[in-house]
């Protein structure tokens, strides 16, 4: 990444990649920008899914996301660490199996493809280690 | 929270703590660059479910007392050159603190 210096930090340490305190990331960027539709999306879904129906935590969601590389944390937005962690969690949970998702993927591309819309066919990579711990324990 | 599911807290407002060092795996709710230091108890918040086993689909009880505490930032950064009065408050669980050692 140009004129950003590297900082690696996954695990050295016991810290992991989102603990950045005290390490030199240059100035904050404090551009604001309104939402995107899927960004709003993926708020309502994690407040729906996290309190609502009590399917996760946040904290769930916060481990998913800590547990990235140090590239995936620092290439991706927000919102984007939020889905990825959504998808994990709701897959951990039973809620929907990975083939559920893949295929309503395809049906999506699909949809947009005949409505002449520009689709990538890049898959987003799955986090590693998606927990299957029991879930009775303390 | 109810005295079944929590415990009564072992620090009282004015305790000088020390954040544990320890190097834990997956979720953890101390920031790296607070372990190790010592501050003072400011505010006692109340008692929480544990977030690190609510992160792994858990329970998270008994819950644990989460205490505001109040750090010299020249305690944390060793190059600090803001004014010496400034200070940084954090939340930090119990299962994170222990009694300062006495100097």
């Amino acid at each position: 990444m140009s004129g950003k210096q590297q900082n690696y930090r996954n695990n050295a340490g016991g810290r992991t990649v989102h603990d950045v305190g005290g390490l030199d990331f240059g100035a904050v960027d404090m551009d604001e920008h309104d939402l995107a539709l899927w960004e709003r999306r993926v708020d309502a879904m994690i407040v729906l899914l996290a309190t609502d129906k009590a399917a996760f935590t946040v904290d769930g969601m916060r481990r998913v996301i800590e547990s990235y590389g140090e590239q995936q944390y620092d290439n991706t937005t927000y919102y984007e660490k939020w889905c990825r962690a959504l998808r994990n969690l709701l897959v951990e949970q039973d809620v929907v199996s990975q083939e559920e998702l893949a295929q309503k993927v395809a049906e999506a591309r699909a949809t947009m493809r005949a409505a002449g819309r520009d689709v990538s066919d890049e898959d987003v990579p799955w986090n590693e280690g998606i927990w299957t711990g029991e879930a009775d324990r303390t | 929270m109810s005295a079944e599911t929590s415990r009564p807290p072992k620090f009282r407002l004015g305790d000088h703590v020390r954040v544990d060092d320890r190097e834990p795996l997956g979720h953890c709710r101390a920031p790296h660059f607070i372990r190790g230091r010592t501050g003072t108890v400011v505010t006692i918040q109340g008692a929480f479910r544990d977030p690190e086993r609510l992160a792994y689909h858990r329970p998270g009880l008994p819950a644990l007392t989460l205490y505001k505490v109040r750090f010299d930032q020249c305690v944390l950064w060793p190059d600090y050159s803001g004014p010496e009065r400034d200070r940084l408050e954090l939340d930090i669980y119990e299962n994170w603190l222990e009694p300062a050692p006495t100097t």
